[in-house]
């Protein structure tokens, strides 16, 4: 096949939304998985429970795909990031297991329920703390030699990924609180607000540590940032950020019931953006760009056909379940 | 035995896929049992369907969730523990995982949500719907991973460029030689494996005098469609057998423990291969009829495992017990259905309690023969990843230690020995409560009652659905 097009690009895109929609969907379900633990009592543990009932294992699909999807896009940086995440990676599937099985066995085992309301509180902020650490390893960068990870097991863990490790519980338990605020009402909701406020006084703290720490880690990405005419282009980031905390901030206080959710998400969006701008292109931080480590163009063209036909089918039918779950839990839907 | 990376990487991955590949052997046939279920309910509007359906929606949420957080694990384990797998077979093998999730996994978990709570919410055409999704994407998810495994096992369709796999043909990568086969005789391990467990917990059910009218129809649609499966899947197992014969000739003298080249050769029925000295200790053989059933032919030619340089062979000992009992759980398999057919002749099949217990106690045969199968082609493939090409040695990741794999080998086990036990007491639970308990509209006083005379619709579907 003679390679009329750069599909590079197109699966940079795909990835990178696919990336960002596990992190807002099952990023809210874990952050409501957290706050759940801060729950006074039975019923509204139930309550906060069947919120994401139905749908958690759809957004959680969102995880396999976006790992398979950079397996095929991009093989060699799947081979290089993965074993250097090996630990956190390990951590985070597990704590995935407690909080997945949790939400069958918390209701069929009567005598174990306090255990399985804790696997599901503590696996949801397990779970959360190993995808910051994975993430604050991917900005550090990993040692690479013939296309294969070179650095130890143990390499990961450093103060800059403990440090995203914590930015992240803050960060989908402000995603989560923003669910509850829009799936519940009374008690749980005012709860939710006052969780929401600690959860994004910590997300805009980390964000600035990070936006700080990561400059003076890698001079790259200082560059990338404050070079003229980069600065004046970039600068919009940090202010919009700036914006819509303090809108959420606002919006958590008042009586508004789908702003705080809009506005986590638009700070993850900007995080988002912010970050994609400090690596851009690589995709193994500082070792490996997107077209270095990209697959062959017949591997990429016969997946781009059936996921551009089948992405905006999934999407369609995962809608429609949400419709049907719509509106505030009501507390006849769900576990019993 | 030295505990290298690669052999811990290997415990590891075969103690992860051994325990996922328990609940999607169930859930793959529950799922289309519940929309067997489902449509008759919608068809007929009779209460039992729906009382049944949702007493197996119960037990199937149970297994489905378990399947589901084992199985996001197993994409992983291709990246922590065989990266330079992932990165010479990444190319082909990708886009077949990602297929599976695109059609598969995104299916079963968008319709999941109305299968188990939307009775109330959506119309009952809608709910039958959201179940035939939910199977139709258990299905897809078989196709899919199982053209990968096959691939693994029997590649076509790609050239090799800078030791990298490079696909140049997809459909010959899809429908690679051993694919059509293996999905054919896995597909129906599945659905017998749930036909036995429909069938248990009918004749539990039988036994114990409990929702009779609910248990008369599972144990009778079960034994319908088990009386289809299992001969079948004994002709399509013996097909894969020759094809394995031709694509895998070492694997096959692992199972078959044949060491010398042959005509003509006996079957071994019992032995204890010695891989070391090539040669079987206390063999009990039959003349010819190794040849007879491996070629079809009573002078048919079988290659020996001295064929192969000792460092391609495949370890003989796990392929052939684990072959003998698979085929050991076949034989009973059909012993008992034939006895079923008999009994139902006679208009016996409810009332006949030892039979009942043998059918209970039938359970796990399906899983039972599905792990050993799982062993026989996986442990056959050895000493490959990607058979006659890429090493399994040569797979696993550069940077890990044995320290390191013991470590998450240690988490896995401890994990899985407190999850599987667990789901599996809360599943008996939920089995000896029965479908009238379960359902909270119907009478509880119903067990006991003279249950209704089996519905031909109900075999109708049953039999065209397998």
């Amino acid at each position: 096949m003679t390679q009329v097009l750069d599909l590079v690009p197109i699966w940079t895109v795909i990835l990178a939304a696919a990336v960002f929609f596990y992190v807002l969907l099952d990023g809210f379900d874990l952050g409501v998985g957290m706050l759940f633990g801060l729950a006074p009592d039975k019923r509204s543990r139930n309550t906060i429970m069947n919120s994401i009932a139905p749908i958690w294992d759809g957004n959680e699909t969102w995880l396999v795909f976006g790992g398979l999807g950079l397996l095929a896009a991009f093989p060699t940086a799947f081979a290089v990031i993965i074993p250097a995440v090996y630990f956190p990676i390990l951590v985070m599937l597990l704590a995935l297991v407690f909080r997945g099985v949790a939400f069958e066995f918390r209701f069929r085992d009567a005598e174990n329920k306090t255990f399985w309301d804790r696997a599901f509180c503590y696996g949801s902020a397990i779970a959360t703390f190993a995808q910051g650490v994975v993430l604050g390893a991917f900005v550090q960068g990993f040692p690479v030699r013939d296309g294969q990870f070179a650095g130890t097991s143990f390499a990961f863990l450093t103060p800059f990924s403990i440090l995203t490790g914590v930015a992240l519980m803050f960060g989908y338990g402000l995603l989560g609180a923003g669910w509850l605020i829009l799936k519940t009402e009374g008690d749980i909701q005012a709860a939710a607000r006052r969780q929401g406020r600690i959860c994004l006084i910590g997300v805009v703290t980390a964000i600035a540590i990070v936006s700080i720490w990561t400059p003076i880690m890698v001079p790259a990405v200082a560059a990338r940032w404050f070079s003229w005419p980069n600065i004046a282009l970039f600068a919009p980031v940090p202010v919009l950020s700036g914006v819509i905390a303090l809108g959420t901030w606002r919006s958590l206080g008042g009586k508004a019931e789908t702003a705080p959710f809009f506005g986590a998400i638009g700070l993850f969006v900007l995080s988002y953006i912010g970050m994609a701008i400090s690596l851009y292109p690589m995709i193994v931080p500082y070792q490996l760009t997107l077209w270095e480590a990209a697959s062959s163009p017949r591997t990429q063209a016969f997946l781009l056909v059936g996921t551009l036909f089948l992405v905006p089918v999934i999407l369609t039918y995962s809608s429609w379940s949400y419709w049907v779950f719509r509106g505030k839990v009501r507390a006849e839907v769900g576990y019993e | 035995m030295h505990f290298d990376p690669v052999l811990l990487s290997r415990i590891q991955f075969a103690w992860v896929i051994a325990w996922h590949i328990l609940l999607p052997a169930f859930t793959v046939g529950a799922a289309s049992f519940i929309a067997v279920l489902e449509g008759l309910a919608l068809a007929t509007g009779r209460e039992v369907y729906v009382r049944t359906s949702t007493f197996w929606i119960k037990i199937f949420a149970i297994a489905f969730g378990m399947g589901v957080v084992t199985g996001i694990i197993m994409p992983f384990q291709f990246g922590t523990n065989w990266s330079r797998y992932a990165s010479a077979a990444g190319q082909v093998l990708s886009p077949l995982f990602a297929y599976e999730g695109l059609t598969a996994f995104f299916l079963e978990a968008g319709f999941l949500g109305v299968l188990l709570f939307g009775r109330k919410l959506v119309p009952s055409w809608a709910h039958f719907f959201a179940a035939l999704m939910v199977a139709i994407g258990t299905l897809f998810s078989t196709f899919w991973i199982l053209s990968a495994n096959s691939w693994m096992q029997t590649p076509a369709g790609y050239e090799i460029v800078n030791g990298q796999f490079i696909p140049t043909d997809w459909i010959k990568v899809i429908f690679n030689p051993s694919f059509p086969y293996r999905l054919a005789h896995t597909a129906f391990a599945f659905f017998t494996t749930t036909g036995f467990v429909v069938l248990g917990v009918g004749a539990y059910l039988l036994r114990r005098n409990r929702s009779v009218q609910d248990a008369r129809i599972m144990f009778s649609m079960a034994l319908w469609a088990l009386t289809v499966l299992v001969p079948l899947q004994m002709v399509i197992g013996d097909m894969h057998g020759l094809n394995t014969r031709k694509y895998q000739p070492a694997k096959l003298a692992a199972i078959e423990a044949k060491w010398d080249t042959g005509k003509g050769v006996p079957l071994t029925l019992f032995a204890i291969p010695d891989d070391k000295a090539e040669h079987n200790k206390f063999a009990i053989e039959i003349p010819y009829l190794g040849s007879l059933i491996l070629t079809h032919d009573l002078h048919g030619e079988v290659k020996g495992l001295k064929d192969f340089p000792a460092d391609q062979r495949p370890p003989v000992a796990i392929p052939f017990f684990a072959f003998r009992a698979m085929v050991g759980c076949a034989g009973l398999m059909l012993a008992l259905v034939l006895l079923g057919g008999l009994l139902r002749w006679r208009g016996q099949l409810y009332d006949t309690r030892l039979y009942l217990l043998a059918c209970q106690c039938a359970i796990p045969l399906g899983f039972i023969a599905v792990i050993a199968g799982w062993f026989v082609t996986e442990v056959g493939r050895q000493p490959w990843t990607i058979y006659g090409l890429l090493h399994t040695a040569a797979s696993v990741s550069p940077s890990l230690t044995s320290h390191d794999v013991t470590l998450s080998l240690f988490a896995y086990v401890a994990v899985y020995l407190l999850i599987y036990p667990t789901g599996l007491i809360m599943l008996l639970r939920l089995v000896r409560k029965g479908p009238v308990e379960t359902s909270e509209s119907a009478p509880a006083i119903e067990a006991g009652l003279p249950g209704a005379p089996v519905l031909a619709p109900a075999i109708n579907v049953v039999k065209g659905n397998v």
